[in-house]
């Protein structure tokens, strides 16, 4: 047996102490360099286009009508119940909806979902319904919607 | 000869390679053992194992892709700016205006399809021969990690043309990776650097595609094939010399 190694259960040697001390100052380092790295790859500042758009003063919406916005991605339809902004982001995976007049529905064009003016899955692979988006009115009485900003399905505006 | 030898036995030369060009086993051996490019191979291999039915050479074809993928990568990013909408445009000038530039963006795309294929092809080789087995299991994962990224580097270099396909490519592929349970959505954040596939995102991929990627490529490569060294050389197809392989039902 070499010195050093007849002690008693339970006691730290010298080594023993240094090994542990020096780990875990090893750990800690990692860890928090880690944790640094982390934080550095979520950018802080998204320079993405807003997600907000203005589509105009309501009377200027006969019923009946969907309007589509390609660039921010949504559907704006006037029923009788009244205004409702839909999300044109197809829930399989992201793709954007077209409306198909012929049928009065939504479809995606990359693996051929389709929904109803209620956001509701017809048939296809998408798992969920059509987001229904926040709507409001400008000071100058025009409609925005907003994207980024869900409500619950069958949320109706009335301007 | 004479020449070769005048060439080969002066000190300069022996200043770089300590060997002469004698065709003598050793001299042989050294040749593999004191290159570094060699010696992850193995110095000596058995006439078996480079027959074209043992490997169907399909890592070394692997490798080859991965250098041609590699010498047209770098010279495509000197025409090459990862920022929205120049990405696009500099695709463009690649293909009508740069010397060559079509040329060597098709030697690129047709390498990469190239390159999936083959390291596909290597696996299943690898698994109709059994040679997953100990003790080469740990090398088995090794090569499933290296098919992975020969994967991940595809996908990452589909975005950088930047045009209607890419688009939609990495916007269906990054939504897959949002349906992760739980992490999902927070690792499509970082990935894409935002929330939409946009200008963080090509970037991402670019750095991703150009650098992490191939890095960590070469080093699994390089355990990959001093790997198969230690385990005792690459595993045939049977063992079973051709003399004899009719005799066993």
């Amino acid at each position: 047996m070499k010195e050093g190694e007849d002690r008693r259960e339970g006691t730290v040697t010298r080594r023993g102490f240094c090994q542990a001390a020096g780990l875990s100052a090893c750990a800690l380092a990692t860890g928090g360099a880690a944790a640094v790295s982390a934080d550095f790859l979520r950018p802080r500042v998204l320079f993405e286009p807003a997600t907000t758009f203005t589509v105009g003063p309501p009377d200027a919406i006969g019923p009946g009508a969907v309007l589509d916005f390609p660039a921010y991605r949504a559907f704006v339809i006037r029923l009788p119940d009244g205004f409702r902004a839909l999300s044109s982001v197809c829930t399989h995976l992201g793709c954007i909806t077209r409306r198909d007049p012929d049928v009065n529905l939504i479809a995606c064009p990359c693996h051929g979902s389709r929904f109803t003016l209620d956001g509701d899955v017809q048939s296809g692979p998408a798992p969920g319904p059509l987001r229904w988006l926040q709507m409001a009115l400008s000071e100058k009485g025009e409609i925005i919607v907003d994207t980024a900003a869900e409500v619950p399905q069958g949320t109706v505006f009335k301007f | 000869m004479d020449v070769l030898r005048a060439l080969t036995e002066n000190r300069l030369w022996r200043s770089v390679v300590r060997h002469g060009v004698r065709g003598t086993n050793r001299n042989r051996v050294m040749l593999v053992m004191e290159n570094i490019f060699l010696h992850l191979h193995s110095a000596k291999v058995r006439r078996r194992s480079l027959e074209i039915s043992s490997t169907y050479y399909l890592g070394g074809i692997s490798l080859t892709l991965f250098a041609i993928l590699t010498i047209t990568g770098l010279m495509l990013m000197l025409y090459y700016h990862p920022s929205v909408p120049q990405a696009y445009d500099d695709m463009k000038e690649l293909q009508f205006v740069v010397s060559n530039g079509v040329f060597l963006r098709n030697m690129h795309r047709w390498a990469a399809h190239a390159m999936v294929l083959a390291v596909f092809f290597h696996m299943l080789r690898v698994f109709y021969h059994k040679a997953y087995r100990p003790p080469r299991e740990f090398n088995w994962v090794v090569g499933v990690v290296l098919l992975l990224l020969t994967l991940l580097l595809s996908y990452t270099g589909y975005l950088l043309p930047w045009d209607q396909l890419a688009f939609w490519g990495v916007s269906v592929g990054t939504n897959m990776v949002k349906a992760m349970p739980v992490l999902g959505p927070a690792f499509r954040f970082l990935l894409l650097g935002g929330n939409i596939v946009g200008e963080n995102a090509l970037l991402r991929f670019y750095v991703l595609h150009c650098v992490f990627l191939p890095l960590a490529l070469v080093l699994g490569v390089a355990v990959h094939l001093w790997r198969v060294r230690k385990d005792g050389g690459i595993a045939g197809s049977s063992g079973l010399r051709r003399a004899d392989a009719g005799k066993i039902p």
